[in-house]
């Protein structure tokens, strides 16, 4: 194809068109058009992804999937979009989980429904644009973006603590970013010249800054701080379980699924290979916390009698192995992080959609007040089941694939940190099947009488997740094709 | 040169005026015509350089591009002023004519302030903006608060400029050639003489005062929370974006080969008006009071250019004027359409009155410096800047966790708005007060910033014209 002829990338596309949808969406007034207008603007971004995904071939379609305007031309920044194989992926993952939660959550009617699905469109846009930012002050804008609209959606339509909790959430986020602001201008100043500018953000210039070790060794962690607050690592994790407790389960959805993921993306693209030397130093530092927080996080999971605070904390607990692989510096390792980023985004939407439902029709949460739901819902409690065994990671499932190439890459890093990890596997089955047996097995009560069997929408979400789950666990090699280019630039980053 | 002249002019136009015109709004329209026409030969003369009078000043004025842009920007600030306030200021009293003729000379004020070549110059600038300010402090006669401002700024304002006179006096009898020429003042790179570090002191304590930096800010909240509403909305944006500029040229063009000896100085004043200012506004109540505050803190951003002292900085500096004023404006014309200042009175506003729940949010978001509004780019202009310079990482870490104090404030004005019921069943806003053109202007001044957020080479390309 001639480069010439394109006029409009994949990347483009899947920034701007879920952003004008997104404005398109605050016009509508009528709920029920809304909801059809935010699915169907969904299902194209989906189609669009799915699309790229054909010509994912950097080395064949470059043109298309790169692409960069002049911006900021005296100071150095450009707007410059492009995916790699990691930006495929998680661009996927996104474009596939927001048609989900719209067809999730379709029963549950909003207040102001044109500017909640707005929003959440706006999130998406937000989001494509973290994944596709190939120039640092373009990533820092998306990555802000990312944040207002989910800011305001789980202030507006969340719980009763839902402002002091998303505020929390905000300023936590809001501080991180802006430390990693600083760090993104110091590394700016020791930057290459561009025909224009003194310094630059495009990301080679920032891969080939001239930074002494001393330097990246503290400006590491102003980037560190803004990405482990995203993550979360311990002990940067107390905004996550009262957010994710108040905000509107569609939005925890997108919080737990993907935003998340920008942390983990983050690392891998702008803290690892920016700071190398710095990633080596501290790589005992970093990947202790997040083994203490593995741990810590399955402890208190055990103790959940919520079921949302209940998903958080075991989020926490794998999120914190995704972060100690990357720092393994092995190849095994990323390609896990990699696999485990789009399936752990599959199981925990899948397992909100479940809380999601039980909590519509129960009216609680309490896992101390359900019970029995199997008799009532035997289909819900067969997806329940397969995805809380892919939470554990049991093999077959697609969870299974990615954490044992994290655990064989922590091992090959150092013996005593894998086994102590290991224990969360095992307390991630205690708490696991221990909600499993409390809510949907046992006696039926008075609450959970009533349960009825979820309708063919639901079956037909909840079995896309389960076909993802199972495809991924017995074949991960489309995965681990896709993301190779990126694993491969972060390993000769690290020598 | 046209705009200082033409200000002065039209001032004294607008004072007869009062005279002989009874209509209360025609001095509005007069106004406003008057401020276009000095905003259009202010826009010749920076995009021909040719000026309707050639008057010798004998160097003592320097007009080029830049201080041009600057001026710009405070006469189109008090244009969208004039119109989004213009009913208001015909509310505060009977001489509606008197107050645009005040205002018009403080813009003459400004306009010297920003071309300023000597010493005698930035004083009579200073001048001309500060009494009009302390009659204006006091113009709503009968109300106690606003008396007890005007004094109080009075007596500090007057205390502030005797500093500074000797501050002036100082520096004349310590320069070698004996000039109030602002290049004069320090000949060769030698060691500072003692009595021109005194005059350095002393002058920059005035223009601290001037520009309510810390620990010279005590006037400030009393004062703007004093003065009727529509006047500190002009003097928080406006004339303080002017005295910041005059502070700038001054302490660039005067001390800047000396920077190193006094950089220390501003790292105190820095530190100290960031913190005072936002720790100060988390604790208030009133939401005038709380911009008042977070005017101060505000400045500490500012402040940053005259710690960098480089291109960047003074592009950053003139950004930020611009961002800053848009911003402030907005959100001072929204609370002067509140029935009740404190924070709750902004509960379920958005309800009530979604438009200016809307904009006002992109006003606050931009104070914040949330990215893609305009007050994003300023203070990421200031920090590359302080960074570029390469000493004192520290205090730019704490003026980014200061930034996420404010945060805190001002995003307590969006949660009454948006997640807040209204408590009583009164409207937060006399709905007939809100004309369509007023929420008009208001979406005008919102996409501006958002626009400015995008593309702030709008106004930073203009300055190397």
């Amino acid at each position: 194809m001639d480069p010439k002829n394109i006029w409009i990338t994949f990347p483009e596309l899947l920034t701007w068109f879920p952003l004008i949808a997104g404005v398109v969406a605050f016009i509508i007034r009528e709920e029920k058009k809304v909801k059809s207008w935010a699915l169907i603007a969904s299902l194209i971004t989906l189609g669009i992804s799915v699309a790229s995904l054909v010509y994912s071939d950097n080395t064949k379609y470059f043109y298309l999937n790169n692409v960069s305007y002049f911006w900021l031309k005296y100071v150095g920044s450009n707007l410059t979009l492009g995916l790699d194989g990691m930006g495929h992926m998680l661009t996927a993952l996104t474009a596939v989980a927001f048609p989900i939660i719209f067809i999730a959550t379709s029963k549950t009617s909003f207040k102001n429904a044109n500017a909640y699905y707005g929003l959440m469109l706006l999130t998406q846009a937000g989001l494509m644009g973290v994944f596709t930012a190939m120039d640092v002050l373009i990533f820092y804008f998306f990555w802000e973006l990312a944040v207002i609209p989910a800011y305001f959606l789980c202030s507006r339509w969340g719980g009763e603590r839902r402002i002091q909790a998303t505020f929390k959430f905000f300023v936590y986020t809001f501080a991180g970013s802006l430390l990693m602001l600083i760090g993104i201008m110091y590394v700016y100043t020791h930057t290459y010249p561009t025909p224009y500018a003194e310094h630059s953000f495009a990301m080679n210039a920032f891969y080939s800054a001239t930074l002494s070790v001393k330097e990246q060794n503290w400006v590491f962690w102003l980037f560190f701080v803004a990405f482990a607050i995203k993550m979360p690592v311990f002990p940067f994790h107390t905004w996550q379980p009262d957010t994710y407790e108040q905000a509107p389960t569609s939005t925890t959805m997108v919080l737990s699924g993907i935003m998340v993921k920008m942390g983990i993306f983050a690392v891998i693209r702008w803290l690892v290979p920016v700071f190398p030397q710095a990633a080596v130093r501290f790589d005992n530092i970093v990947i202790g916390l997040s083994v203490v927080g593995m741990i810590y996080a399955s402890l208190i999971a055990i103790k959940q009698d919520d079921l949302k605070r209940f998903v958080a904390y075991s989020s926490i607990a794998h999120i914190g192995l995704m972060c100690a692989a990357i720092f393994t510096q092995s190849s095994i390792g990323l390609q896990g992080v990699m696999i485990q980023m789009f399936s752990h985004g599959i199981n925990i939407i899948g397992m909100w959609i479940v809380v999601d439902l039980v909590e519509k029709q129960t009216g609680t949460r309490k896992i101390s007040e359900l019970g029995g739901i199997a008799h009532k819902a035997p289909v819900l409690t067969i997806f329940l089941v397969v995805i809380a065994l892919a939470n554990i990671a049991l093999p077959l499932t697609n969870a299974f694939v990615g954490e044992f190439m994290m655990f064989s890459g922590l091992f090959k890093f150092n013996i005593i940190y894998t086994a102590v990890a290991l224990l969360s596997i095992i307390l991630a089955a205690v708490y696991t099947l221990n909600m499993v047996q409390k809510v949907f097995y046992g006696e039926a009560n008075a609450v959970t009488n009533t349960i009825q069997e979820i309708s063919l929408n639901q079956k037909l979400v909840l079995g896309v997740l389960v076909v993802f789950i199972f495809l991924f666990g017995v074949f991960p090699q489309p995965l681990l094709d896709l993301t190779k280019d990126t694993v491969m630039t972060i390993l000769t980053r690290f020598k | 040169m046209n705009a200082i002249i033409l200000t002065a002019a039209w001032g004294v136009l607008m004072m007869l005026c009062g005279a002989f015109i009874k209509s209360k709004s025609a001095p509005k329209y007069l106004a406003i015509a008057g401020l276009l026409l000095v905003l259009i030969s202010n826009c010749l003369e920076l995009g021909t350089g040719a000026s309707f009078f050639s008057i010798d000043v004998k160097d003592m004025i320097r007009v080029n591009s830049f201080n041009l842009t600057f001026i710009n920007i405070a006469l189109g600030c008090t244009l969208l002023y004039f119109l989004l306030n213009g009913r208001d200021i015909e509310k505060v009293g009977e001489h509606v004519s008197e107050y645009f003729a005040l205002l018009f000379f403080v813009l003459c004020g400004v306009a010297l302030i920003s071309t300023f070549n000597t010493l005698l110059m930035l004083f009579i600038g200073i001048e001309i903006v500060s009494i009009p300010l302390y009659v204006l402090t006091g113009s709503d006669k009968r109300n106690l608060k606003s008396n007890e401002a005007a004094l109080k700024y009075f007596l500090m304002g007057s205390f502030s400029t005797g500093i500074m006179l000797l501050g002036i006096a100082f520096l004349y009898g310590g320069s070698e050639t004996g000039s109030f020429y602002i290049s004069n003042i320090i000949s060769g790179n030698d060691p500072m003489p003692p009595m021109i570090a005194v005059g350095l002191v002393l002058l920059l304590i005035s223009m601290s005062f001037k520009v309510s930096a810390a620990p010279f800010h005590f006037w400030t909240p009393d004062v703007y929370d004093g003065a009727p509403t529509v006047f500190t909305s002009f003097m928080a944006t406006i004339v303080k974006a002017a005295a910041f500029f005059a502070f700038v040229r001054l302490f660039e063009n005067a001390f800047g080969s000396m920077h190193a000896q006094w950089q220390k100085l501003i790292v105190i004043l820095i530190a100290a008006t960031l913190l005072i200012g936002n720790l100060t506004a988390v604790f208030q109540q009133s939401v005038k009071r709380m911009l008042a505050y977070s005017s101060i803190a505000q400045a500490g951003f500012m402040l940053f250019s005259l710690f960098a002292l480089n291109g960047m900085a003074k592009e950053g500096l003139v950004l930020y004027t611009a961002a800053y004023s848009l911003a402030s404006i907005g959100i001072f014309a929204i609370l002067v359409k509140m029935n009740d200042y404190t924070i709750d009175g902004f509960n379920g506003l958005a309800k009530q009155q979604p438009v200016l729940a809307l904009t006002a949010t992109i006003f606050l978001l931009s104070l914040t410096g949330i990215p893609l509004t305009a007050g994003f780019q300023s203070k990421f202009y200031m920090l590359l800047a302080a960074v570029e310079n390469g000493q004192h990482i520290w205090l730019v870490i704490l003026a980014v966790l200061c930034a996420a104090i404010s945060a805190y404030y001002y995003f307590r004005v969006i949660q009454a708005m948006y997640f807040k019921d209204s408590t009583s069943s009164a409207e937060s806003v006399n709905s007939s007060d809100i004309s369509l053109s007023f929420k008009l202007l208001l979406v005008i001044t919102a996409v501006l910033i958002i626009v400015l957020g995008m593309f702030p080479n709008f106004i930073t390309d203009w300055l190397y014209f």
